[in-house]
């Protein structure tokens, strides 16, 4: 696919930032679990937050394809920073785009459009996962107010987000059509950090568990109608997908350049390990997969600018380059040998980080579950 | 006041230059192309002035293929208002684009022209001066500070020795050293309003200039490698090897 300016100046962009303000601390943010907070806040104020938000409410009004341009690039300096922007536009800025009231969209699409606010995303629960139709959080009525209770599992930007979407049941026996999404501002009474979750990578992003004990929420913060929930939840299922393919092609992109340096530095038997065949076949398989996954990627993602149904193309993107990044990865630690298990070299942690993509925003077998579908269907 | 930045495409700081097998030039094909980081500085510089509302201007304009505009549109995306290319496909050397930039200039009539002291490509540092010297111009050349009150600009040069301080009146020609500023990263709503931003298009011809080359390049080639060092067991062997071998001391 062919890039136009403003793709190539926003994808430079992001490159350069993901260079020179996330790569160079992201072994530190991992070994310490630290959320990187200031290099957010600067990812807020270059408008990374707000990529596909209209100009009047601050966004910085970019099409699908430069949206996911940006993602592999910040993915490829810090997956965790690619998971914390994923969240932040798809599931946080999205659906409040969407859905929201004018009335909300000022209160709070604006502040996280400018990135002075972060988003968490609260649809999973400890026993509802891909099965979203079986969240127990409920809000039940008290007058015109809403009180909710329940547990979400999994919230990315769970400790650090000012504002989340909550998914919870309003009406216990309309099934998928008895759930609501809220508005719920965290520093509200009753909002609990009730565990930061310790993962096997993307470590510098805070997964929480959170409970909401009895927060009372006024019927101005009901985004959407009652009931829409479930809808509200699915809504952007293709644009999610199609930013967890580019995370997906970051990552495997930063392990993939990494051994290639490294492959034409270590010498053995008197030469660059880069001039054994065996290494220069791998390394050409990994930029092809790697390229493959890009092209699906930026494909739907055209597609979705177009207006264009996408939901096989942004799965299948979301599938190919999840898996395909995992054996990436690997490959690119079996490159380095011994030294690529320690952690002196950052392709252990660029596996780590990216084992996570086949699972969230919809698990590898979902994505097939959609894909045969559609093939089958037709 | 009205600032002029030339801006000039090159080879992207992170490639690896690779000279041409018929060893004409260094290979541009399929290689990433970006702005010369010292105008980069300049744009950055332009920038500032003008949010400290002394300029009320920016012009940035670049000179050769039509992809120049890329170019444009970055320095546009970081704060420059609008462009001005002149498109042409001759090759340029210093003296051709002082020349065209001396002709845009003078319909322009900006208070002050701001450019990189040399382009990462060839390395010439070259046309700040020659600029300065058609226009008949006062020039600050590798500047590290600037500082504009009234009709004169105090600029601050890196000069072997350490740093010289020059009060120039303005117009003038100033090149940006390194230490000048750090570049900002354009911000995407920036990037997307730079699209509405004006580029105009104009050719050499129309500014009255023959590009034409006058310098021929003879051949380019790859620096000779680096051979490996000679390990010495005493200073008293270093101290021999330097008098007799290398016959330095």
């Amino acid at each position: 696919m062919i890039l136009t300016q403003e793709q190539a100046i926003i994808r430079d962009m992001a490159r350069n930032f993901a260079n020179e303000r996330l790569k160079p601390f992201a072994a530190e943010w991992d070994r310490a679990a630290r959320f990187p907070a200031e290099a957010v806040g600067e990812m807020g104020q270059l408008g990374l937050l707000g990529m596909l938000v209209p100009e009047a409410y601050d966004g910085a009004a970019t099409d699908h394809v430069a949206y996911a341009l940006a993602l592999e690039e910040i993915a490829a300096g810090d997956g965790a920073c690619s998971t914390i922007m994923s969240v932040h536009n798809s599931v946080g800025c999205m659906p409040l785009l969407t859905f929201g009231t004018e009335q909300q969209k000022q209160r709070f699409l604006r502040p996280l459009a400018r990135g002075e606010m972060l988003c968490a995303f609260c649809l999973t629960e400890p026993e509802a996962g891909s099965d979203a139709a079986a969240i127990r959080a409920r809000a039940r009525r008290a007058g015109d107010n809403f009180i909710l209770t329940g547990t979400k599992q999994f919230v990315t930007s769970g400790a650090s987000a000012k504002l989340a979407l909550v998914f919870a049941i309003t009406d216990p026996g309309a099934g998928k059509k008895g759930i609501s999404a809220f508005i719920v501002p965290t520093d509200r009474p009753g909002w609990r950090v009730a565990k930061i979750e310790r993962k096997a990578g993307q470590r510098a992003s805070d997964t929480a568990q959170i409970v909401f004990d009895e927060i009372e929420l006024a019927p101005d913060l009901l985004l959407g109608r009652e009931g829409e929930g479930y809808r509200i939840a699915l809504a952007n299922l293709e644009g999610g997908r199609i930013g967890i393919a580019a995370q997906a092609i970051g990552m495997a992109r930063a392990a993939f350049e990494a051994a290639t340096l490294y492959a034409k530095e270590r010498k053995s038997f008197g030469t660059a390990i880069a001039n054994h065949q065996a290494v220069a076949f791998r390394l050409a398989d990994m930029a092809t997969r790697i390229e493959a996954a890009r092209q699906l990627m930026l494909h739907a993602a055209s597609l979705r600018d177009a207006g264009l149904p996408c939901i096989k193309e942004a799965s299948m993107a979301k599938l190919f380059a999840s898996e395909m990044a995992e054996r990436v990865c690997s490959d690119a630690i079996q490159i380095h040998g011994g030294y690529g298990y320690l952690q002196d070299f950052p392709v252990e942690r660029i596996w780590r980080d990216v084992r996570v993509c086949q699972i969230y925003e919809g698990t590898s077998d979902i994505q097939r579950l959609v894909i045969s579908r559609q093939v089958l269907a037709g | 006041m009205k600032i002029l930045v030339p801006v000039k495409r090159v080879v992207d700081y992170n490639v690896k230059v690779r000279v041409k097998t018929d060893g004409t030039g260094v290979e541009t094909a399929g290689v990433k192309m970006s702005m010369n980081p010292f105008d980069e500085i300049a744009v950055e510089e332009a920038v500032r002035l003008k949010e400290k509302g002394i300029a009320t201007e920016i012009v940035a304009v670049s000179l050769g293929v039509a992809q120049c505009a890329e170019t444009i549109r970055t320095a546009l995306a970081m704060g420059a208002d609008r462009g001005i290319l002149v498109e042409t496909d001759a090759e340029l050397q210093p003296l051709a684009v002082a020349k065209l930039l001396a002709a845009i200039a003078k319909t322009e009539q900006p208070g002050l022209i701001i450019l990189g002291k040399q382009a990462i490509d060839d390395d010439m540092s070259a046309t700040g001066q020659m600029l300065a010297a058609l226009l008949g111009w006062p020039q600050g050349t590798f500047a590290s500070k600037v500082a504009i009150e009234g009709e004169t600009i105090t600029v601050t040069r890196e000069v072997d020795g350490g740093l010289e301080t020059v009060a120039l009146a303005l117009p003038a020609v100033v090149t940006t050293d390194l230490r000048l500023n750090e570049p900002r990263y354009a911000s995407l709503p920036n990037i997307m309003k730079a699209r509405k931003k004006p580029i105009v298009t104009m050719s050499p011809a129309e500014l009255g200039v023959d590009p034409a080359p006058r310098l021929t390049v003879v051949s380019v080639a790859e620096p000779p490698k680096r051979k490996a060092g000679a390990k010495v067991a005493s200073v008293a062997e270093l101290v021999a090897k330097l008098r007799n071998e290398a016959k330095v001391i």
